[in-house]
């Protein structure tokens, strides 16, 4: 485990079809806890963002409850989070060949991925959507403690409280974009749904998407393999 | 000279105004009727304020609030600033007048201006919580409110506070339920001097403007009434002795007026960002439906094959 997109856990098993190991079960957990507090944040944080969505505070148990309960799934998803950068962060590492795939993200949008360089386990737009989860998310959970008042009223003034909340909104927004983008590419993109769900990928699939990331698990493979295999294999 | 407060009425009679009567509903849009009630006014000559604080009493019993008992802290406004419970204020400020070296005692009754533009109603999120009648009093409705304190962000004047008790704001009603009924507020009708009266809009402004006259004559050049038009003019208005720098009445803002940041938080912000999140879900829709899925074809599938086997895929 030398290059820097390998992820503990990641491995190759050879078969009719290959399969690749991406995400560890704890990975998953993890991945699946943020993205829930997510969901929940952004409809009970757009339910107090604009008359239109109030309705949506019934499924909290009402506007006081919704109020109450924002901040807390705040904090978990901030914990959450934060594992998951622990995780993902080294493989998230800006390479030199995401500034190419950046300069052809139009044969990204049409599917033209033979036009576009070997990639590690991660994408130009998955990084993206990392480090712009990540920053938002710090933006987030340090304005929503200077509106968190039940706690914090009289850490700041009103004025700060006034900046913390607009921030706090286009952030919000902000965030919930890179989470469309987020979810439409694992729509768009046939057989990634199955990273998160049951951690693996087909071989193919790591070919077309990710192929020099598939390269070091064979060739990591390979080495740690100067013992026999194991007919298991 | 002013007439004096009415009494209470003897038999029941109804309400003058309700819920037909709407200006503005939070978080709502409303049609306003046709004719707007007269415009009611509170106004407070601090000119003519000894500093009673019998307003304050009244208010706590008429709302049937109960401060906490607080501690002394070096000046006679106590408690020290608004609460949940105290809806009204006398701040005391001792201020020597650098024209003649005198000390002058400025006692502000503070609370709820009930802007004729309110900010707290603007930057209420929950429909109804916050509603402005159109004879211009502005009432927390708490069946409705949530307790999220958006309104302390959107008040220029500081005014509402947010109950530990119970997550609710709370703030002066202008005695909504006495004025619909005939009565003055509570705080007016306990003044001793009127430095507290209550009417129509014009009266107040007819009466405040006897005493500019009066004050002037007395050598208070700057006298001059306070129904600030950045929030397009209240309906609590104070006579102050010193009109040219409000501030100096413990912090009575010069110019107030809905923070900008608060207008764009509710104005712009909201709207284009609903605009962009939805844009951001329907280019979605149409680069699937014009690109099409990405699928791994039996190719990739076999070049991955070779290459676990050591293949030249």
């Amino acid at each position: 485990m030398t290059a820097y997109d390998l992820e503990p856990g990641d491995g190759v098993h050879p078969g009719k079809p290959v399969t690749v190991d991406r995400y560890t079960v704890g990975a998953r957990i993890n991945h699946w806890i943020t993205a829930i507090s997510l969901v929940l944040l952004a409809i009970s944080g757009l339910a107090l963002f604009t008359p239109s969505l109030y309705f949506l505070t019934a499924l909290f148990g009402g506007g006081q409850w919704t109020r109450a309960i924002h901040p807390w799934i705040g904090v978990v998803l901030f914990v959450s989070f934060s594992i998951l950068f622990i995780r993902f962060w080294r493989a998230n590492l800006w390479k030199g060949e995401d500034n190419i795939w950046l300069t052809r993200v139009r044969d990204v949008l049409l599917g033209h991925e033979e036009r576009l360089p070997e990639l590690g386990k991660y994408n130009a737009g998955q990084k993206f959507v990392f480090w712009g989860m990540s920053l938002l998310i710090l933006v987030l959970i340090a304005t929503g403690l200077v509106a968190w008042d039940q706690y914090f009223f009289r850490f700041t003034s009103i004025e700060t409280k006034r900046i913390a909340i607009i921030v706090h909104s286009l952030a919000a927004v902000g965030i919930i974009c890179v989470w469309i983008i987020h979810v439409y590419a694992a729509i768009w993109v046939k057989g990634t749904m199955g990273a998160m769900t049951k951690g693996r990928v087909t071989g193919g699939w790591a070919w077309r998407h990710h192929r020099k990331w598939l390269r070091e698990l064979v060739a990591s493979r390979r080495s740690n393999a100067g013992t026999p295999r194991t007919p298991a294999e | 000279m002013l007439k004096p407060a009415p009494n209470p009425p003897v038999a029941p009679v109804p309400a003058k105004f309700g819920d037909q009567d709407l200006l503005r509903k939070s978080a709502s849009t409303i049609k306003p009727p046709a004719e707007r009630q007269t415009e009611v006014a509170k106004l407070i000559d601090v000119s003519k304020c000894i500093g009673c604080k019998a307003c304050q009493a009244a208010c706590l019993e008429w709302n049937n609030l109960h401060e906490e008992i607080g501690t002394f802290n070096g000046s006679y406004t106590n408690p020290p600033d608004l609460t949940p419970a105290s809806f009204t204020l006398m701040r005391f400020t001792e201020w020597v007048n650098p024209e003649t070296d005198n000390l002058e005692w400025l006692i502000r009754k503070d609370g709820c201006m009930h802007c004729e533009d309110p900010g707290c109603l603007k930057a209420c999120p929950a429909p109804g919580a916050i509603v402005q009648y159109t004879n211009g009093i502005v009432d927390f409705v708490h069946d409705n409110c949530i307790g999220c304190g958006y309104c302390v962000r959107g008040c220029p004047f500081n005014i509402p506070r947010i109950s530990k008790v119970d997550n609710k704001a709370y703030k002066c009603t202008l005695c909504s339920d006495r004025v619909a009924v005939g009565q003055w507020p509570a705080c007016a009708k306990a003044c001793p001097t009127q430095a507290i009266a209550f009417g129509t809009k014009e009266d107040m402004k007819k009466h405040a403007a006897e005493r500019v006259t009066d004050l002037k004559s007395r050598g208070y050049k700057n006298a001059g009434l306070y129904d600030p038009p950045g929030v397009s003019g209240t309906h609590v208005m104070y006579v102050l002795q010193h009109a040219d720098k409000p501030s100096i009445y413990a912090g009575l803002p010069d110019n107030p007026r809905i923070s900008p940041i608060v207008e764009a938080w509710k104005g712009v912000t909201k709207y284009v960002g609903m605009g962009v999140m939805g844009f951001a879900a329907v280019a979605g829709v149409f680069h699937y439906l014009i690109a099409g899925a990405n699928k791994v074809t039996p190719e990739d599938e076999a070049s991955a094959e070779k290459l676990t086997r050591g293949e030249k895929p």
